[in-house]
């Protein structure tokens, strides 16, 4: 089968095409060079005055695993409000903050999103967390398995046990889980609230451990680094949510100490503590941090205005915040010696001052980070607003005007206290191909995604060029998943399931031996359980295949 | 039809599907096809495994008579799509059955229910309300130094609950360690004991409970109380356990929503967890719900991330729509509003189908007696018996493998419920 997709728009960061129009051909589910002049073209697609692009990547979104699921439990009244109809090709589910599987699936295409990860595995839930990912649709998926408060590396690391027995366990730990990163989540801070510690600073030595999050930052950085991962070690930092915690955020960057580091939602930690309410922008000065630590990249976590949940593995900050929560109910979880979860509904409204500067905060973010290779595009689904604000997100970003007129709305005295009025730029339609495509690809080691070169995957995401850029980006007019067309204007016409990906790094087998004297001692599994087999991957995600990327040492 | 691995004659490490804790040491003896627990087994697994040594040799039956798995999957089918609503009910299953369940209620517009969903409901509804401050069976193992169970005794439910989780004295924090064990409510049955703990029980009136914990937040909060006892208890007993609770460094409220059977429980499991969350302004305590039982939290953790809701969802309009009263199995049989009842009953099979007129179809286990004779049954195999498949623990966290451990030919409830669909299709 040969597609011809002809006279599009063509913006391909990855490989420097900035909206020439091109046309591009498909081949067996890859984008293929131009064929003979013999050849026979099997379908064409003309796609004059459309703009092209390559699948977008969410590189961090909540889509799976144990805390999806609580925070479903807990929201009868939000899936009421939003019902997903089943048609004959695709299922009954529901929508808006905490989404079931299927209509995730349906509506990440449908917004023109190919492929998404799920940031926050905890190695006891990981089964769950794909057996949920294997249930979404359409897109492709992959996870970061979180470290950093499990008692077992808190123990090594309190022996002072050598770097290569942590990196031996932290590839276990991805060989085990099949996920594609590391993740680390408030470090330590998860272990320290199970001993009734309510604060965790950069420099803080653990209650029981000793060992301080920086500590635990540096070998887990150097643990991803010496084993070569792609991804960098994906850090939530300490003090989410603190006014103030601009200072951590600041330090977090300069305790990866020259290494490869990925801050996320980094809005979240942008705060400072200037003014009335001693509670202001620190935009500024992380952007700056962003801007000269070359090994340092960040995602946003915008916050939206709307309903919403928040859903996070850092149980201490979940616990602080749960006075917040709208409607008042939360669910706080210490889980397994491995981890936790907290789960708080959250309604972010304009005329609330803290609210509408955390709003402000993260597009300052987004405007003054220069390099758009080092900033991602996310909301943090749910945890800033639902996945589908995107195309409002992209508008904000795109467009000064619109995004005056908004700024306009918002609390006063959260106007009066950022700058983004003042700035004048405006993201291109080749720069939301960097963040939403090229970058994510190539921060997570993706060869063949997020780009249009041959030998990609056929991921195409195809739009009608509307000057109302969140009309443009909600309903693409084509998406092609692996070269079959599965979207046409904004419907899903075809069902598929995606593909896993994963790194598989080597390890010393010997700590096999100390896992199982550990799980045998003190957990309630069998260390042989935490390992899911690659027949259990394919069965849960529908026959899906199973992509391994190489390590690079 | 399951595959045939070559199974060893000791297997270890195996998962047992028969309570909530799903407890995944044991070691199991497979030679010549009886399945036989050697070690770590407790009175429900030793009798559940022996069970299904004696089952076999039942086939599908149409109203009684013998037939083909392909004209009971053809003949169910045909019931279901005269089908105006369908319930399928029972649910006891592992995660494959209770996805395949999951895609036939939307294909038909049907019910899902699972057997457990009046007493489950009971803490989705404080989810739903107000939530919780939850634990697991591992931090309770490495930290609990105080454990308050409501309501019942946890053994008889969950027989290696104090083995696995309280008794042992090494833990990640140090060797000799101690856990008190405070029993609200009746206590182990009289003349029982459970090795290795020495309980406190305050023999109170179960069903005041919730009287109870409402005096336990006002003396937390110190607020002036008038009332001289609750549940039938002495204002003095609660004031001392406040106290206790109070210098816990890491307390948990153990219950299983199955002790409160009166109506309303779900009042009596909220101020449960409203309690332990106000023990956590200052301190450490958690709430650890006990259940999972008959694959119940495996069937909602299946259903909730495919469609938001778990038990009692109807697909009858063509989105899920979930309703605790409406959508009960029970209501739907008395009122007339069912016109098929499937019943899946793959775990335990004394679980048969509630009584109703209404053309039944069971996918139940082998061994199955009916009062009625079912328009279809169709015997399936056992989740860790006869085939492999996951079930969720207690906690709503941990996902178990499961694994085959005899030879046999009986479905699972996957594939049959995918025959039933195949078949629909044709039709």
């Amino acid at each position: 089968m040969l597609l011809k997709l002809k006279g599009g728009r063509v913006y391909d960061p990855a490989n420097g095409v900035d909206g020439e129009i091109r046309d591009l051909y498909v081949r067996d589910g890859q984008i293929a060079s131009t064929p003979a002049p013999d050849e026979r073209i099997d379908r064409e697609y003309d796609l004059g005055g459309r703009v092209v692009m390559a699948g977008a990547i969410d590189m961090h979104t909540h889509i799976g695993g144990g805390k999806m699921n609580i925070a479903r439990a807990m929201l009868p009244e939000d899936h009421r409000a939003d019902p997903v109809a089943r048609t004959a090709i695709t299922r009954a589910s529901c929508g808006h903050a905490a989404p079931g599987t299927f209509a995730t699936g349906y509506r990440y295409a449908e917004m023109g999103y190919t492929a998404c990860f799920e940031p926050a595995i905890l190695p006891v839930n990981a089964r769950q967390a794909h057996l949920e990912m294997g249930d979404t649709p359409m897109v492709d998926k992959g996870g970061y398995v979180m470290l950093g408060s499990d008692d077992f590396l808190l123990r090594l690391m309190a022996a002072g046990e050598d770097q290569k027995l942590i990196n031996d366990y932290v590839a276990w730990t991805l060989q085990a889980t099949h996920c594609i990163g590391i993740k680390v989540v408030n470090p330590g801070g998860i272990s320290a609230f199970k001993f009734n510690q309510r604060t965790m600073q950069l420099d803080e030595a653990h209650p029981f451990y000793g060992v301080t999050p920086r500590d635990i930052l540096r070998v887990l950085s150097r643990a991803v680094h010496e084993l070569g991962v792609p991804h960098p070690l994906h850090v939530h930092s300490s003090n989410l949510g603190v006014p103030g915690n601009v200072d951590t955020t600041l330090g977090t960057i300069r305790a990866s100490e020259g290494l490869p580091i990925h801050l996320t939602h980094i809005q979240f930690h942008s705060y400072g503590t200037e003014g009335d309410r001693k509670f202001s922008s620190a935009a500024a000065r992380v952007a700056e941090a962003v801007n000269s630590t070359p090994n340092a990249s960040c995602d946003v976590g915008q916050v939206l205005f709307g309903q919403t949940v928040t859903a996070s593995a850092d149980s201490m900050s979940q616990q602080r915040n749960s006075g917040f929560a709208n409607p008042p109910k939360y669910v706080v979880m210490d889980i397994e010696c491995d981890a936790g979860c907290g789960v708080v509904p959250f309604k972010y409204r304009d005329r609330n001052f803290v609210n509408a500067l955390q709003w402000a905060v993260g597009l300052e973010i987004f405007l003054l980070v220069n390099d758009p290779w080092r900033v991602f595009l996310t909301t943090d689904h749910p945890n800033g607003a639902p996945f589908t604000t995107y195309p409002h997100l992209i508008r904000l970003l795109m467009d000064r005007t619109f995004r005056n007129e908004r700024l306009g709305l918002i609390h006063p005295d959260a106007q009066a206290l950022t700058t983004v009025g003042s700035i004048d730029r405006e993201y291109s339609l080749y720069e939301i191909a960097i963040l939403t495509r090229a970058a994510p690809a190539k921060l997570l080691g993706l060869a063949d995604l997020g780009h249009l070169a041959p030998g990609a995957r056929a991921d195409i995401t195809v739009y009608r060029n509307d000057p109302d850029r969140e009309r443009m980006f909600s309903a693409p007019e084509y998406v092609f998943k692996d070269g079959d067309v599965v979207v046409r204007d904004g419907k899903v016409v075809k069902v598929t399931w995606g593909r896993y990906h994963r790194v598989q790094p080597e390890y010393d087998h010997g700590i096999e031996r100390r896992l199982k004297d550990h799980f045998d001692r003190y957990q309630t599994m069998r260390a042989d359980h935490m390992r899911i087999t690659p027949d259990e991957m394919h069965a849960f995600g529908h026959g899906a295949d199973v992509v391994t990327h190489p390590c690079r040492r | 039809m399951p595959a045939s691995p070559v199974i060893p004659e000791a297997v270890s490490n195996v998962a047992c599907p028969f309570c909530g804790l799903v407890c995944d040491d044991l070691e199991v003896s497979t030679a010549a096809g009886r399945v036989t627990v050697q070690a770590n087994g407790c009175a429900l697994a030793l009798a559940a495994f022996e069970r299904g040594n004696s089952d076999g040799g039942t086939g599908p039956r149409i109203d009684g008579v013998p037939a083909s798995l392909a004209d009971a999957a053809a003949t169910a089918a045909r019931l279901l799509l005269g089908s105006r609503l369908p319930v399928i009910g029972g649910l006891a299953t592992d995660v494959e059955g209770a996805r395949a369940a999951g895609r036939l209620a939307d294909r038909l517009g049907g019910v899902l229910d699972h057997m457990n969903s009046a007493t489950f409901l009971r803490n989705t509804m404080v989810l739903q309300d107000s939530g919780w401050i939850a634990t697991t069976l591992s931090e309770v193992r490495n930290r609990a130094d105080l454990l308050i169970v409501a309501g019942g005794d946890v053994v008889s439910r969950f027989p290696r609950f104090f083995e696995r989780c309280i008794a042992n004295g090494d833990t990640l924090f140090g060797e000799g360690r101690t856990c008190d064990v405070i029993f609200l409510g009746p206590g182990v049955p009289a003349g029982s004991t459970i090795p290795g703990i020495v309980p406190t029980v305050i023999p109170c009136d179960v069903t005041q409970l919730a009287a109870a914990f409402g005096l336990l937040r006002a003396l937390l909060a110190g607020r002036p109380v008038q009332a001289e006892s609750a549940a039938g208890m002495p204002l003095a007993t609660w004031r001392s356990l406040v106290e206790r609770m109070k210098v816990a460094r890491y307390g948990v409220m153990a219950w299983a929503a199955g002790d409160f059977p009166f109506p309303h429980a779900e009042l009596t499991v909220q101020s449960l967890c409203e309690l332990v969350k106000e023990l956590n302004l200052e301190g450490r305590f958690s709430g650890l719900p006990l259940g999972g039982s008959d694959g119940d939290i495996t069937a909602d953790a299946v259903h909730l991330w495919q469609t938001g809701f778990g038990s009692r969802t109807s697909f009858g309009q063509g989105i899920p729509e979930n309703d605790a009263y409406h959508h009960s199995t029970a209501r739907l049989l008395a009122r007339g509003e069912a016109d098929v009842l499937v019943w899946i009953s793959s775990l335990n099979e004394a679980r048969t189908p509630p009584p109703t007129s209404i053309p039944t179809i069971v996918l139940g286990c082998t061994g199955m007696a009916f009062e009625r004779e079912p328009a279809v049954f169709i015997p399936v195999g056992t989740p860790g018996l006869d085939h492999a498949g996951h079930l969720f623990r207690t906690d709503r966290v941990v996902a178990l493998p499961l694994q085959q451990l005899r030879p046999s030919t009986l479905p699972s409830v996957a594939d049959v419920l995918a025959a039933i669909h195949a078949a629909l299709e044709e039709s």
